[in-house]
């Protein structure tokens, strides 16, 4: 284990927050990425940092349609806040059917759907353009994916 | 249903399926593209198939999940696949996958000269 304050906590006081509630339907994919990162831009970031959100929140909200809410339409909710230092906490929650084994979930190409031509690098993706990625999950209760992203220069 | 954000233009000439993708390549709009590009694919029976990629903004690992099935199907169908102009942002998502390894990447530019050309097509655009 690592001292306290080693690593960044991303705990920093919060600016700003904004929630969004929609339902898991894919044609609100596209909705959600460009609002979060619309919300985003009052930190001033960097177009590759933008580019970055979106896409990681692109996964994440695709995760809560194909795979927290398989074979129905739930609710997805989202949470962003921004904080001082450029931090942005980025949560996105399904009341879906919870991830039974998130460590196997969270490695590279690794899908349950590979007949749809899901590439199992959601997660991956997440990881490589945020700072941080915290699941947790609970089966038959949802999952909860929270981004961290620590803008430069701020 | 809304609009696809993902853009699609097939041409198919010479042995020679062009896809161009233009817009946003997600989840929503993958599954369209595909039925589009497989069902082009079957009936031209292409030599080569090339995915041009130099339009469009925005994809995650859902275009991943579709180039891997494309090449899978041109290979299947004995043909060439390549995957053409994607930009910086695209061929980031390549590499983590280590697609870049496995599909033949054409006219992968650098990202100064995307934003001069970007520059250029709005002033015409205006």
């Amino acid at each position: 284990m690592k001292p306290k304050g080693t690593k960044n906590s991303f705990t920093s006081p919060v600016i700003n927050e904004m929630s969004l509630k929609l339902p898991s339907l894919s044609v609100n994919e596209g909705m959600a990425r460009a609002a979060i990162a619309a919300f985003c831009s009052q930190l001033d970031p960097l177009p590759v940092e933008i580019a970055d959100i979106k896409c990681a929140v692109s996964e994440a909200v695709t995760n809560c349609i194909v795979h927290g809410y398989k074979e129905r339409v739930g609710t997805i909710y989202i949470t962003v806040k921004l904080c001082n230092e450029g931090i942005v906490r980025i949560e996105i929650k399904d009341k879906g059917c919870g991830i039974e084994d998130v460590r196997q979930a969270r490695q590279p190409l690794y899908t349950t759907d590979a007949e749809n031509e899901r590439s199992g690098m959601g997660f991956t993706v997440m990881e490589s353009f945020c700072d941080k990625v915290r699941v947790y999950s609970k089966c038959g209760k949802g999952t909860t994916v929270t981004l961290f992203k620590k803008l430069q220069g701020k | 249903m809304a609009k696809n954000n993902c853009n699609l233009q097939v041409n198919c000439e010479n042995g020679i399926l062009t896809a161009k993708l233009c817009g946003e390549l997600d989840h929503h709009g993958a599954v369209a593209v595909r039925t589009l590009i497989d069902a082009e694919m079957t009936r031209c029976k292409p030599q080569k198939t090339v995915l041009e990629l130099s339009e469009l903004d925005f994809m995650d690992s859902s275009g991943l999940g579709l180039i891997m099935g494309r090449y899978a199907l041109a290979q299947r169908m004995g043909g060439e696949f390549s995957v053409s102009r994607p930009n910086e942002r695209i061929l980031k998502i390549f590499k983590l996958a280590g697609l870049e390894r496995i599909v033949k990447l054409e006219g992968v530019v650098c990202e100064k000269n995307k934003k001069e050309r970007r520059k250029a097509n709005e002033t015409k655009g205006n």
